[in-house]
């Protein structure tokens, strides 16, 4: 157990190509740590750097107080899970789990111990005697969690553990990674791309982009306060929705209307030097069927009309999509979200909106609604560097 | 100038003839599999038989070169067939067998072959492991790297025993003149088997290198970074995870090199004729054979080899499990 601290630690690769740029962050003792971003975002290289797997450029990597830029993985005292999981195809899952532990010289009684405690707690007891290719994917994964816990690491770093398993045994192993880390009370440093997990699973979650750390936080900050476009258009399904709008006085001209800017956002605008060409933010859940409002709420946010595209029920409640006339909101971050989603090629032309509404809205697919959404919610970016304008610093 | 081709018509068809063993016994286990299965239905039948009739050409192209020649040795091993007293020939039953296997020139050679197999295969390993890493981790020039390294197997193996046999001539070659120039390696028998072996090696271990190296590319790089991460050094996930797994890629290349040593001839026979004791089995075969017109005697010797190296080969498939890289479906994936 030990706190890591990563202060100012950079990734040049020989070939001049820079995958992570001073990246600073202070991870306590025990505290579990998801580090997420789009692919070639820097964020295995990252733990590949923390694990020793990849050398450090510059920067210093501290475990527990001590540099360890020089050592190798094996004095680190960290372990690893990979994606492919990484067992070992000719030992047997007793083996596979007890492989540390042998090499650390660990007598068999208490190797014995271990592997066993370690098998009750992921379930695993059954099939001790069997090999990795006789099991199932799920099965896999734990015997890698497996063969990290035995030997009480100071730390565990996961390399997107979950990303083979199937979207239902993703879910279920989510949980019990969320368990495990909590009952053993490692500090876990785990990389993703997948934002659903990086929500659900961290203490704090560390956004990358293209080598450098776009903010760090909760995962309720994150998303109720992100620092710039690319977080908020990372963090949140369905994302956040864009439209391009500009500033007048105390109004906010967009496609959706004339969006009175309230007070508190004025003022964050103000102080922020907002350009007049700006980008609007708005959470599909913010949105909410106009019918369904009493007068005072209504008056309180701006409603627009439009014409249902796709209305997806989903129980709860409702997702209304809808095409908007109008240009695209425009900026490097948007286009590599895109990129990214694979949305890239498939969007059409116009701005698409997502809503979310109460599952006791009447609003009928191809039909007009009218639309209510709360101005005091919208997220204000500039689209030349896509800092959240309305960005209260958290 | 017929008994000669017969001769390496007979080489030839030993190895092909193991080859095809090596590839039956992994079939085996599927076939054994298959009939447990119910009776085909009418499409898979016809399917099958197409199957057989598109492999038939093959098949007897095959038979023709490579079973018909085994055969014709077996039949003349049978009989005393000495060019020299033609009027003489008989079939004598196992007469030729009781000679060689009672003669002690045949121990003699069949213990240098072993001894030449099991030093040169261990040496050619080996240096073969160390020859793969180097190429698999080779990132700056590796196209140049790997043909460098690939140059003394792509030169013929009589030219290359030349170039030894000058080497080691006393007074001119380089290498004869380092160790001493009074001093003739060649003409003493353990230091020319010592060179065999070395040419040997040089020639064939940039094979075995390439067949590691085929092991090597099975071996997930994800695999060694977890055994770091385990807390192994270097040594010990070459032993404990490296080797393991590229288990079947070694035993191949094992297999391959074992039966194409025993059978070594080029080498001797250029470099000491098989003087001091230093002929392999299959140089006493060709001194029967083609030196001597003794075609009975001579064919018994090659048969014998043929035998040795099916040995050899079963013994491999069989008790060490060798069988082709990725096919083994209990350790993998």
């Amino acid at each position: 157990m030990a706190e890591i601290v990563l202060d100012k630690v950079t990734k040049r690769y020989p070939d001049g190509a820079l995958a992570v740029s001073e990246v600073d962050i202070e991870i306590a003792d025990g505290e579990f740590i998801i580090l997420v971003g789009p692919s070639g975002c820097g964020k295995s290289t990252t733990l590949n750097m923390i694990a020793g797997l990849e050398d450090i450029t510059s920067g210093e990597l501290r475990i527990g107080g001590k540099r360890m830029n020089e050592q190798a993985p094996k004095d680190r005292d960290i372990a690893m899970v990979f994606q492919s999981y990484a067992l070992y195809p000719h030992m047997t899952v007793r083996e596979n789990m007890a492989f540390p532990l042998r090499l650390a010289k660990v007598d068999n009684a208490t190797v014995e111990k271990k592997v066993t405690e370690a098998a009750k707690i992921l379930d695993l007891t059954q099939h001790l005697d069997r090999k990795p290719s006789n099991l199932s994917g799920g099965q896999r994964q734990r015997v890698a969690m497996g063969r990290a816990i035995v030997r009480n690491p100071k730390a565990f770093l996961m390399d997107e553990p979950l990303s083979n398993l199937d979207a239902k045994l993703r879910v279920q192993m989510r949980t019990s990674v969320s368990r495990l880390q909590k009952q053993l009370g490692t500090t876990t440093i785990y990389v993703t791309h997948d934002q659903t997990e990086a929500m659900t699973l961290g203490d704090r979650v560390v956004v990358m982009r293209g080598g450098v750390v776009q903010q760090v936080g909760a995962p309720q900050a994150l998303y109720d306060h992100p620092a710039n476009l690319f977080v908020a258009g990372f963090i949140g399904s369905p994302s956040m929705n864009f439209v391009p709008g500009t500033i007048e006085n105390d109004t906010l001209r967009t496609v959706l209307g004339d969006v009175p800017l309230t007070g508190r956002i004025a003022g964050l605008l103000a102080k922020a030097n907002a350009p007049r060409e700006v980008i609007m933010g708005v959470r599909p859940e913010h949105f909410e069927d106009a019918h369904l409002l009493d007068e005072p709420t209504r008056d309180r946010g701006v409603v627009f009309e439009g014409q249902v595209d796709v209305l997806e029920s989903m129980g709860a409640d409702k997702y209304a999509y809808f095409s908007l006339h109008g240009e695209q909101a425009a900026s490097e971050e948007l286009a590599e979200l895109a990129a990214d989603a694979g949305s890239a090629e498939v969007t059409a032309s116009g701005i698409e909106l997502v809503t979310r509404l109460s599952a006791a809205s009447s609003v009928a697919e191809g039909a007009t609604a009218k639309i209510w959404f709360d101005n005091d919610k919208v997220q204000v970016f500039d689209p030349s560097d896509g800092r959240n304008l309305t960005y209260a610093g958290r | 100038m017929s008994e000669a081709s017969q001769l390496s018509a007979e080489n030839v068809a030993g190895a092909s003839a193991t080859a095809r063993g090596v590839r039956g016994g992994s079939a085996g286990s599927t076939g054994s599999a298959r009939r447990a299965k119910p009776v085909l239905s009418e499409g898979k039948k016809a399917e099958r038989r197409l199957g057989l009739l598109l492999c038939a050409p093959a098949a007897l192209v095959m038979i023709a070169v490579t079973g018909w020649p085994i055969i014709y040795s077996v039949w003349l091993s049978l009989q005393r067939f000495d060019l020299r007293f033609p009027d003489q020939r008989e079939f004598v039953g196992l007469d030729n067998y009781i000679t060689v296997l009672s003669s002690p020139y045949w121990w003699t050679a069949f213990g240098v072959t072993a001894l030449l197999t099991v030093v040169s295969v261990v040496l050619e390993l080996v240096l073969g492991m160390a020859l793969a890493l180097i190429m698999h981790r080779t990132i700056v020039g590796r196209g140049l790297v790997r043909t460098v390294a690939l140059i003394p197997y792509g030169i013929v193996t009589v030219v290359a025993a030349f170039s030894w046999y000058y080497a080691w001539t006393p007074g001119t070659g380089y290498l004869a003149n380092l160790v001493g120039p009074d001093t003739a390696l060649l003409t003493e028998r353990l230091p020319a088997l010592a060179i065999i072996v070395s040419a040997e090696v040089w020639k064939t271990t940039p094979f075995m290198a390439l067949l590691l190296m085929a092991g090597l590319a099975l071996v997930p790089d994800d695999l060694l970074k977890a055994a770091a991460m385990d807390g192994a050094s270097a040594w010990q996930r070459f032993t404990r995870v490296m080797v393991p797994v590229m288990k079947p890629a070694i035993l191949v290349a094992l297999l391959f090199r074992t039966l194409d040593a025993f059978r070594i001839f080029d080498n001797i026979f250029v470099l000491t004729s098989g003087a001091q004791d230093t002929a392999s089995v299959s140089m006493q075969t060709y001194n029967n054979l083609i030196k001597g017109l003794n075609l009975g005697v001579g064919s018994t010797m090659s048969v014998l080899i043929f035998i040795t190296v099916a040995i050899i080969a079963f013994v491999f498939v069989k008790v060490f499990g060798t069988a082709a890289p990725g096919s083994d479906q209990g350790g993998r994936r």
